[in-house]
């Protein structure tokens, strides 16, 4: 029988286990120091430590997500006897030299691996729900600030009321095992996945339609691939077979990007009102430029800065709707390892053993305050303009 | 500003009509439906006895017609039985159909029955909004003075010490949902194996095994600091930030105005200038901003009553919502949706009470 570990051979543990994160991000720190004044916003994160820290925070648990295989030290679904609720650094019964280095759960599985793996979970869906729901926003909220009068109007009176509804009464409607025998999530799914395509389509249109030749080739490509990565995530019926989507996360996917969507939709509206009164676009006007040219390419370029310090707080707020998601159990099978299921069952032992359910919480936290500390820096260094 | 405020009642009546129609329609959906049919009737039912269960108890025909009904604006539905009596929407037990009002719905008062606790949901309503009530009358207590001074300290030097320290206590904050914090709070003050309870517990400072309880069951009778000081922290929590980051920039706003440096080279001093000038104009902003946070609120308290065990309003929508409690459910929502929009509309007609700068036809 082995002893158990000290906090300080657990702590080393686990800077050993997450080695190849640490020489991932040192080359990018050293790559990123070295070129920083050639790489235009980005560069310039690593003049505020502010930014530096978040950015670190963030680009860790990327790197968790990436090399997660190499990272775990048990499979994230097997339950080994004996270790249930198993303290930290407690030595696995039966395995020579093998430990749980955060503890066992309450079916006894490594805490540690379910975290490294749940980090998958979170970063597969909360970053590409954000773009789609910047996708949708955007193409709703140029026409909606530029045209105004009617179209506004109407948009605006849908977004809010999506913004009026309490977000967990909506999750508790919108992700039921019931729900996926209507017609609403594809239906929710046809309606926001077209968004992308939409607006990838006029974007290369509306910016290269006096030369047919590039503009069908772009528009072509666009369509051929949005299309085809359409049918098979929103209807499932990808005649290849490539792009499809568990049910169960699509429900969750959709969901999610239908509460964040107004809310880039009303960011876009307000900016594209105020930068739409500037000289440029007068003189765009007045050149002949199409109005979706003037959206697109001249407004939207001049509004990124604040898109983009929206855009990382935003994949902080996803990452805690999907938290909340997993901790009221909806739309998540019982062994997904992603952190807001695993504080929920863990919480219910919080009393007797609580590391179960802080890891994941600790987990949680720190990615949302890299994504935050990240904006805060992005946000200095773009007013610096 | 009388038409201002008629409109935005109007637009307000408009939204809470469509809410609450989307809801109804979400709670009605014809597997829960199914699954209502199952749970009151037999479990073992085919789906011909399904389809005329929900046909007798008025759950069948258009959606429309069953949401008027519901909110009272049409006649309830009323069948002749095979054995000659009259069923009803409005006729309840022991009541001929000539006594039975012709309208029952929402706005009748007649919020239906709870199929989980087995009382009307106007009782059950009551209570968990009672128990919620003294939830949010703490949190907002704890929450809106301690965010105001945090973002008025910080922002009134701003890149000061003292700034930086706050500012990214507000980040850190805002970056911990309730059910991060709630956790971490139970683990370090409430548990019985780790945190502060087993060292406390070790020097003989507490006689219990943790610190704090680990549920707020008891403050359901007897509010006391020790079960209500994790849950309101919970919510609190998350909030402060939040409002604090606001009123920061609001008032590094005011204290770069030209009537600042004014009374400052007139020789006020500087304690002078920010209770006197600065002040009253940096919190117009954050008002709206604690209005507008109700909503979020209200999933905080959800969060935190589900994990506390506190058996209030969002305790109670979670436990209609899992037990497919349609009439509950559906109360929740009109509830939920009455907040909102009443602290929206209360936000916007505030704001243009308290700045004189905008003036409406």
């Amino acid at each position: 029988m082995q002893d158990a570990l000290t906090w300080g051979q657990i702590i080393a543990g686990l800077a050993a286990r997450l080695f190849p994160v640490w020489i991932a991000l040192a080359v990018l720190f050293a790559a990123s120091f070295g070129f920083k004044r050639k790489l235009g916003l980005y560069g310039r994160i690593f003049d505020s430590p502010v930014g530096m820290i978040g950015f670190g925070l963030v680009m860790f648990w990327v790197f968790i997500a990436f090399f997660a295989d190499m990272i775990i030290t048990h499979d994230p679904l097997v339950q080994v006897s004996g270790m249930k609720n198993a303290l930290p650094g407690s030595p696995v019964k039966g395995m020579e030299g093998a430990y749980y280095l955060l503890g066992g759960d309450h079916l006894a599985r490594d805490v540690f691996s379910r975290v490294i793996m749940g980090a998958r979970e979170v970063l597969k869906i909360a970053p590409a729900a954000t773009v789609v729901a910047f996708m949708v926003g955007i193409t709703l909220g140029l026409p909606a600030g530029y045209i105004g009068g009617k179209l506004d109007t109407s948009i605006s009176f849908g977004s809010n009321l999506v913004l009026a509804f309490p977000v967990i009464l909506l999750f508790y409607l919108l992700v039921t095992p019931e729900i996926r025998d209507t017609w609403i999530p594809t239906t929710l799914a046809a309606i926001l996945f077209i968004f992308p395509v939409v607006f990838l389509a006029i974007l290369f249109n509306s910016r290269f339609f006096t030369n047919p030749k590039q503009r069908n080739l772009y528009v072509g490509a666009v369509l051929v691939i949005g299309l085809w990565a359409y049918s098979g995530l929103a209807f499932n019926a990808d005649p290849l077979g490539v792009w499809s989507m568990d049910p169960n996360v699509l429900n969750v996917f959709v969901s999610v990007v239908f509460v964040n969507s107004p809310g880039v939709f009303r960011i876009v509206r307000g900016m594209v009102m105020d930068i739409k009164t500037r000289d440029y676009v007068a003189a765009g006007q007045t050149r002949g430029e199409g109005p979706w040219y003037i959206m697109l390419w001249e407004i939207l370029p001049n509004a990124r800065g604040p898109l983009i310090v929206d855009f990382c707080l935003r994949i902080g707020y996803t990452t805690i709707l999907l938290g909340t998601l997993g901790f009221f159990g909806l739309g998540v099978t019982p062994e997904s390892p992603d952190w807001g299921s695993t504080i929920n069952y863990g919480r219910r032992l919080l009393a007797i053993a609580p590391h179960p359910a802080v890891v994941p919480a600790i987990a949680l936290m720190s990615l949302v305050l890299g994504l935050n500390l990240l904006a805060d820096g992005l946000r200095e260094e773009s007013m610096k303009d | 500003m009388f038409f201002f405020v008629l409109r935005r009642i109007g637009v307000m009546l408009l939204t809470a009509f469509a809410l609450t129609f989307i809801v109804f329609y979400m709670t009605n959906l014809p597997p829960n439906l199914e699954k209502l049919a199952k749970s009151e009737a037999s479990v073992r039912m085919s789906d011909e006895a399904v389809a005329s269960w929900l046909d007798e108890n008025g759950h069948s025909g258009s959606v429309f017609l069953r949401y008027a009904q519901w909110v009272g604006i049409a006649p309830g539905w009323v069948r002749l039985e095979d054995d000659g009596t009259t069923k009803g929407r409005c006729i309840e037990a022991g009541m001929t159909p000539e006594e039975a009002p012709r309208y029952c719905g929402i706005l009748q008062g007649q919020w239906g029955f709870s199929t989980v606790f087995k009382q009307p949901v106007s009782e059950v309503l009551g209570r968990s909004l009672g128990a919620t009530g003294w939830l949010m009358f703490w949190v907002m207590a704890v929450m809106v003075p301690t965010s105001l001074l945090l973002g008025v300290l910080s922002g009134m030097r701003e890149g000061s010490r003292t700034d930086r320290v706050l500012s990214t206590f507000a980040i850190a904050t805002t970056a911990t949902p309730e059910y991060v914090s709630g956790v971490i709070l139970i683990a370090v003050l409430a548990s019985a194996t780790a945190g502060v309870s087993p060292i406390l517990h070790g020097w003989g400072w507490i006689s219990g095994k943790t610190l704090f309880p680990g549920t707020a069951t008891s403050a359901m009778e007897n509010i006391t600091f020790m079960n209500f000081a994790l849950p309101v922290a919970t919510i609190a929590l998350y909030g402060i930030g939040y409002i604090a980051r606001m009123t920061r920039a609001s008032m590094t706003e005011v204290m770069t105005q030209q009537y600042i440096r004014t009374a400052r080279l007139k020789g006020v001093s500087f304690r002078q200038v920010v209770m006197k000038h600065a002040l009253r104009n940096a919190l117009i902003a954050p008002f709206t901003v604690i209005m507008l946070q109700f909503p979020w609120l209200l999933n905080g308290v959800v969060i935190s009553e589900t994990l506390f065990n506190y058996k209030g309003f969002g305790w109670t929508l979670v436990q209609a919502a899992g037990n497919n409690d349609i009439d509950t459910l559906l109360g929740c929502s009109v509830v939920a949706v009455f907040v909102v929009l009443v602290t929206q509309l209360i936000s916007d007609i505030g704001y243009v009470f308290l700045n004189p700068r905008i003036r409406l036809a």
